[in-house]
């Protein structure tokens, strides 16, 4: 088995310890990972912006890059998304524009093999108790693409569950919109800004000491938030509290 | 607080873009407290009324199937349609555009020597802003849904598709009761409160007299069969089919999308339209009509079909989902940019993740407000999984945005055009094309990474220019020493190429 991680640019530049995260857990797992480094984005904000053209070479690169490999692990429900919603779209489309099939070719070659981490665990690995232990209050915000368009379900509780010393807390609200939605973050900054408000309210409400997602993005957008508001709630993306054991509980918070 | 004057459809060019509208109306907390109640309380309800069906899914594909088919063949089914209401005694006419609607109406009206009409809620007529062009006229519309008439009295716009004063509160209901009522009629009762049972009184009492003098009503229509011709409207309050019924005279003004072949389709929609709508099982109100009946209901029935920028919608083939649309308003009741934003926002009769997606394509997009409404959403999602003719609203935001800024082919009044991109994209689009050639080129993106890290001691924590929508309300992340990409490369050996 061929496992390649697509680490998502955001993770690669602002969270490359949730990468790290995912190795470990991977490799505790017994699952050798590699990281070909002809990888960079997704091309989600170009084309969620609506510029389809710019999307497509990255859309060809992501499928050249991980030829070969049987599966490749996003820790981005988003990004995976991106893939295997859009992917097909953008090849349908220049199909249909007469610029051939080389693209839904290429998508349709990615879509089956690309999971998100959960996705991986649960239905390729067959886990749900990855032997971590986290000693913390954690609330899970279930992000939108996870939630919605890859329909994840109850995958990330039931891995959050099995976490020894994990306490779950409920989140208020949890299947609304944290606001962030790439480019409306700033497109649309004042609507942004007060879905991000009530977020955090909420998620500050629970009395967690962290609040777990399955998308950094989103954390990018609900951490900040959270910290402007002087919470003491931190950001965890769910593979960093997945990869936590004895040995190394709270560096991840 | 002061309200955007009356005047439907806002024209396109004045009224501020999305963005703009939407900072002011988030400021407004009574106007913020009254949608989250109102939005949140029918949620709830929604999603019960819509659990208690074991074959939802299975009616939601049979709605999205039956009006595709219907699309695909619209031209069929209009002209079936034509014939089964002429047949019945009904009159067809053919609207292209809101103006020529606007005439046909002004002139059946002025044919009957009325200068008062009443109206049944109608999407189609806010749409062509029919009251104000009557007006113009000399010719007064009453509104006599209640929601309706909270508006019109308040000289206020409507913000929501099915509850269009869903913006006021009990309070402001009845202020606006006290101080306008007697101006178009039957003033408020003395000593009015804000009890809902007192409310809708006082409404009764000013309504009733419109409902035993109008000769003349207006209406739209929810559905069309179009084998016999029958028309048929939904509601809770009953006032439509007073309108419906009295007057000697029925004018329909109807969306030719809202056609459908056959009775027994109405069974799926008469299904998912009140449990999305108002979450009941079945809606207290159902009236249809078939032409005219000899002593029985209005002698004259005119239909008015009406395009309006339709026909251009269907001949896209991302965008004609669109079309589907049964106006239950769902998708606003789920929506958390609609819920904070107000409806008033978007600029257009259609509000919500709806609107973001027909005002566009029924208008274009060529000015600020059209061209700024497809990014009028975070792409959550929640609205396709409410909208109970899987409208998959998403994909046509995504696609009306590649509109705006890549331009391309689209058909304006049944003229295939090509359209350039929208003017103030120019930055965006060089960050856009700049961002894809770093992505393009992993070395480089590597390299940016390496001064990020370096510098991430000298980063501010609050951005100037553009960045600023960013910092003003959210702290900037903190700048890892090193990305994964040199993590891997540190630790894992050299590996691949970049
Ligand atoms: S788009 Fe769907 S959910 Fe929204 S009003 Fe139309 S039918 Fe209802």
């Amino acid at each position: 088995m061929r496992v390649a991680l697509f680490v998502t640019c955001v993770n690669d530049t602002l969270y490359p310890r949730t990468g790290q995260a995912v190795v470990t857990l991977l490799e505790r797992l017994g699952v050798e990972v590699d990281f070909p480094a002809a990888q960079t984005c997704c091309g989600q904000p170009q084309y969620n912006t609506g510029y389809r053209r710019e999307t497509e070479p990255l859309a060809h690169r992501y499928a050249d890059t991980f030829r070969g490999y049987d599966h490749i692990v996003v820790p981005s429900g988003s990004c995976a998304a991106m893939v295997r919603d859009n992917y097909p779209r953008l090849g349908a489309r220049a199909a249909a524009e007469g610029r051939g099939r080389g693209l839904a070719d290429a998508a349709a070659s990615v879509v089956p093999r690309t999971y998100e981490l959960t996705e991986f665990l649960v239905d390729v690995l067959g886990v749900t108790d990855v032997g971590a232990y986290y000693p913390h209050t954690v609330t899970y915000h279930p992000t939108c693409h996870g939630l919605r368009l890859l329909r994840l379900g109850d995958r990330p509780l039931t891995l959050l569950r099995k976490v020894r010393g994990l306490r779950l807390l409920e989140l208020e609200g949890a299947e609304e919109c944290c606001g962030f939605g790439g480019t409306f973050a700033v497109k649309n900054a004042a609507v942004s800004a007060a879905m991000g408000t009530d977020k955090a309210r909420a998620i500050t409400a629970t009395g967690a000491d962290a609040v777990c997602t399955v998308d950094n993005s989103c954390q990018l957008h609900i951490g900040g938030t959270l910290a402007r508001q002087g919470s003491a709630v931190r950001p965890v993306h769910l593979a960093e509290i997945l990869a936590s054991t004895e040995g190394t509980e709270g560096k991840a918070l | 607080m002061t309200r955007i004057p009356l005047g439907m459809p806002t024209p396109p060019g004045a009224a501020p873009a999305f963005p703009a509208a939407a900072a002011r109306s988030t400021q407004d907390a009574t106007l913020r407290e009254n949608l989250r109640h109102a939005t949140h309380t029918i949620r709830a309800k929604r999603a019960a009324a819509v659990a208690e069906l074991s074959d939802w899914a299975e009616l939601r594909a049979a709605g999205a199937a039956i009006k595709d088919h219907t699309l695909r063949h619209l031209d069929h089914y209009l002209e079936q349609a034509e014939a089964a209401v002429t047949a019945a005694g009904g009159q067809v006419h053919w609207a292209a555009d809101a103006a020529e609607a606007q005439a046909i109406v002004t002139r059946l009206v002025r044919d009957t020597g009325e200068r008062e009409v009443v109206k049944v809620k109608s999407m189609a007529t806010q749409e062509i802003g029919l009251n104000e062009a009557l007006a113009a006229a000399g010719i007064t519309a009453y509104e006599t849904d209640l929601a309706e008439l909270i508006v019109q009295l308040g000289n206020d716009l409507p913000s929501h598709i099915l509850v269009p004063a869903i913006h006021r509160n009990r309070a402001e209901i009845r202020d606006i009761f006290r101080e306008h009522m007697a101006r178009w009629g039957r003033p408020a009762p003395d000593g009015l409160t804000d009890e809902p049972a007192e409310l809708a009184e006082a409404a009764r009492l000013h309504l009733r007299e419109k409902f035993l003098s109008a000769k003349v009503a207006i209406s739209g229509a929810n559905f069309l069969v179009a084998e016999t011709g029958t028309l048929v409207v939904v509601e809770s309050e009953g006032n439509g089919r007073m309108c419906l019924t009295l007057p000697e005279t029925l004018i329909s003004v109807v969306g030719i999308e809202k056609v459908i072949p056959a009775w027994r389709d109405l069974e799926v929609f008469l299904q998912l339209l009140p449990r999305s709508s108002t979450a009941e099982r079945m809606n207290p109100y159902t009236s249809m009509w078939t032409g005219t009946s000899h002593g029985d209901g209005p002698a004259a029935f005119h239909l008015v079909l009406l395009d309006n920028g339709r026909t251009d919608a269907l001949a896209d083939q991302v965008g004609r989902q669109a079309l589907r649309c049964i106006r239950c308003s769902a998708c606003l009741n789920v929506c958390p940019v609609y819920e904070r934003a107000g409806g008033h926002a978007y600029g257009s009769a259609y509000p919500g993740p709806i609107g973001a997606i027909l005002t566009p394509q029924l208008r274009g997009t060529a000015s600020a407000l059209d061209a700024s409404l497809p990014y009028a959403s975070s792409l959550c999602g929640a609205c396709y999984e409410v909208c109970p003719v899987a409208i998959d609203i998403p994909e046509i935001l995504v696609r009306l945005r590649e509109r705006v800024v890549e331009g391309g082919a689209v058909t304006i009044r049944g003229t295939r055009a090509v359209i350039r991109p929208a003017k103030g994209h120019a930055a965006e689009r060089a960050a856009m094309r700049a961002a894809r050639w770093t992505f393009d080129h992993p070395r480089a993106l590597r390299a940016g990474q390496r001064l990020v890290s370096r510098t991430r001691r000298l980063h501010p924590r609050r951005l100037a220019g553009p960045g600023r929508a960013w910092s003003d309300t959210r702290e900037l992340p903190e700048v890892p020493p090193e990305s994964f990409r040199e993590w891997w490369q540190r630790t894992r050996g050299p590996q691949g190429t970049a």
